[in-house]
């Protein structure tokens, strides 16, 4: 087939030109034999029991520095999968297209997500494509959802444990730093990528070293500020975090300086947190600095019964306040 | 010539040693002083310093913070907002502004449910993004809403220059540019607020010169600081008042010496006053009617002046905050957020009843976010 420039309503229309966008574009990059055997629903075998998640992706502008809206589309669901213990297996991945969307673009986006489903070995296996007219949607929405056999059981936001360690697994803030860099044309320069990446891999050498894990969370929209906050109120125990272990890298610091952005509010998509008792904490360390995603992992904390339900934040200096939810939009300050 | 790293931006201010260093000279230094020093911190960015670093907690007792009028989103009055409301909803229409002005409350809604309701609102990271907006929308009326004190200002004033370099004619200008000094000589006249020291904004004395201050110390016996927001520069501005009550000096000094003169940018005072000139009366929000405490644009550029060009759809009563709400009072100086009671409970940065609780720099978002532990 001769690929068009543009994706055009008649690649949503269920005829030939739908055909050959599945054949020459999803088959051609997704291949496995479930996906190929085309049926109206994918059969699947599983041996364990099964983590079940799903997740739309839509973000502006959809290629950005470290990635895309498809990589991101599958180390997002992948990484829900293995937050949760589970062996990422079986993806759908679902298009909703502008109409006018450039072919080559989708082709990229395409190819990105077949190369990220490399690091966990998750496949493809049933989809969907709509196109929509122009202005029904922005550019390109993705939605995937995943299943996963879940290798360790009792990982849960409730089972914090007074006395466990934080732990993060790299510098926090730079998917949502990267990103309001291209958005708002902010005219610096500097390479700030984001941090988009699968995370199945750390968490499957945390298993492998029989690490025990209270909690573990990928800190996505809200960052790290909304996943010790949901932590310590899910768990009611108090998380005492200490500022200057927090890894931040040095161009979103700057981002964040002068904007009057807290680092730890931005999204991250290839960091967690994870919380694990005491005795474990450097097992757990050893085991995330095998992976190169997380080989700058270090410990940030402990939790405690100080205050029930809050987190606080220690400086290197000797006074401490709490770290909030972030709370609306990210404006940047006035003043 | 070496190029400015971001590191740069912060990097030296916030040394764990120099901190607790100062800390401890301070506490050492506040022994023989007489009174307490209610220290009013004019500027919430400084607000923000304060509690976001925990820097009361390294103080002694007789050292106490004022939180001042200086947020340019608390200080809005529910009228202004209502403008705001009013010009976005008008047809073919893209309203511009800055930060956390989308949320605040106006008399019934917000910029931000506006937004949701339909209406083009866009939050800008630099006024000059405005031009771009214009010269793609040129089938539209693009309304930036101007705000902030003297920080702000010369860059509505850029704006407006490139607006009419360029022949731009359908971006218009609502100007709430407000003043610092009126806000705190009304502050000081009206006698209640027990403040005996100020730490001066470093951000507005870059533009408008260390100069505006010089007449508080003679008249309010209250010595003036200016300094630079980062915890160093807080603490060393502190320092240095209590320096000035233990010799007892009553005078302005600065201690954002790496930016400030005491004449600061002449190039921007000029483009200012070629554009705009002070207002009569500014209506502030919980304080009340402050003469020439803003700005409004000169006659000559009435044909940008959304206020003057839109008159007929902008409400003029003024409307006062929720009864309970005590934001005005804290702006004063005379009440702190947790005397408020509906801090923290009926009024939260999500569901803010008043200002205070909406801006990032507000006392009663700080409070809130930061607590104390």
């Amino acid at each position: 087939m001769t690929s068009p420039k543009q994706i055009q309503l008649s690649h949503g229309g269920g005829g030939e030109e739908t055909n050959s966008l599945i054949h020459d574009l999803f088959y051609h990059y997704f291949s496995n034999d479930t996906l190929l055997a085309a049926e109206d629903a994918a059969v699947l075998e599983v041996k364990k029991k099964i983590a079940f998640t799903t997740d739309s992706f839509t973000v502006s502008p959809i290629f950005f520095n470290g990635g895309n809206i498809g990589k991101l589309a599958i180390a997002g669901t992948v990484n829900d999968l293995a937050m949760m213990g589970a062996k990422p297996l079986y993806l759908s991945a679902s298009f909703m297209i502008e109409e006018g969307f450039s072919f080559d673009d989708l082709k990229t986006i395409v190819k990105a997500m077949a190369e990220e489903l490399k690091h966990s070995g998750a496949k493809i296996v049933c989809g969907d494509t709509k196109v929509v007219p122009k202005g029904a949607v922005d550019k390109l929405f993705i939605n995937t959802s995943g299943i996963g056999e879940i290798e360790k059981e009792g990982i849960s936001a409730n089972h914090l444990q007074e006395g466990d360690i934080i732990i993060v697994s790299g510098d926090v803030g730079r998917h949502g730093a990267a990103i309001l860099m291209e958005r708002e044309g902010l005219g610096i320069s500097g390479d700030l990528k984001s941090d988009c990446a699968t995370l199945w891999p750390a968490v499957q050498a945390l298993i492998d070293a029989n690490v025990s894990i209270s909690a573990m969370r990928d800190a996505t929209r809200g960052g790290l500020s909304a996943v010790l906050n949901e932590w310590a109120e899910q768990s009611a125990v108090c998380l005492e975090i200490k500022e200057s272990n927090i890894p931040v890298d040095q161009a979103v610091q700057g981002i964040c300086e002068l904007f009057g952005f807290e680092a730890f509010d931005f999204a991250n998509e290839g960091t967690f947190i994870l919380s694990v008792p005491e005795k474990d904490a450097q097992m757990a360390l050893a085991a995330l600095h095998t992976v190169e995603v997380t080989k700058k992992a270090t410990m940030i904390g402990q939790v405690s019964r100080k205050k029930e339900g809050r987190v606080i934040l220690h400086s290197a200096y000797g006074s401490s306040r709490y770290l909030d939810l972030p709370k609306g939009e990210l404006l940047p300050r006035i003043c | 010539m070496s190029e400015l790293q971001l590191k740069d931006l912060y990097d030296g201010f916030r040394d764990p040693d120099v901190i607790k260093a100062l800390a401890k000279t301070i506490t050492d230094e506040t022994k023989n002083l007489k009174e307490t020093l209610n220290i009013m911190e004019v500027c919430g960015g400084h607000t923000h310093t304060i509690m976001k670093y925990g820097l009361k907690q390294l103080l002694p007792h007789n050292i106490d913070f004022i939180h001042g009028p200086g947020c340019p989103v608390c200080i809005m009055p529910k009228e202004r907002i209502d403008h705001a409301i009013a010009l976005a909803q008008m047809e073919d229409t893209i309203l511009l502004t800055l930060g956390d002005m989308i949320r605040v409350p106006g008399s019934k809604s917000s910029l931000a449910v506006e937004r949701a309701n339909g209406c083009d609102i866009r939050a800008l990271y630099s006024p000059l993004d405005a031009i771009k907006i214009a010269l793609e929308n040129p089938d539209k009326k693009v309304v930036f809403f101007a705000i902030g004190f003297e920080t702000t200002t010369p860059m509505t004033a850029a704006l407006l220059e490139q607006v009419e370099k360029q022949g731009i004619t359908n971006l218009y200008f609502h100007i709430n540019h407000v003043l610092v000094p009126p806000a705190v000589d009304a502050i000081m006249a009206d006698g209640q607020a027990k403040i005996n020291a100020f730490i001066g904004p470093a951000h507005v004395s870059v533009i408008s010169g260390a100069k505006i201050y010089q007449p508080l110390p003679e008249k309010y016996g209250a010595p003036v600081v200016v300094s630079g927001f980062e915890p160093i520069d807080v603490l060393q501005s502190i320092l240095m008042i209590v320096r000035q009550k233990n010799e007892e000096r009553c005078e302005m000094e600065i201690q954002y010496s790496r930016s400030v003169t005491l004449e600061g940018n002449i190039k921007a005072q000029e483009m200012i006053a070629k554009f705009m000139e002070p207002r009569k009366h500014f209506r502030w929000r919980g304080i009340g009617d402050i003469p020439d405490s803003a700005l409004e644009l000169r006659e000559e550029y009435a044909a940008y002046d959304a206020e003057k060009i839109f008159a007929d759809i902008l409400p003029t009563e003024p409307i006062d905050d929720h009864k309970l709400c005590i934001c005005g009072t804290i702006l004063k100086g005379l009440a702190k957020p947790n005397n408020c009671q509906v801090f923290g409970t009926a009024c939260t940065p999500n569901n803010p009843m008043g200002s205070c609780m909406v801006s990032a720099e507000g006392a009663c978002n700080a409070y809130y976010r930061y607590g104390e532990i």
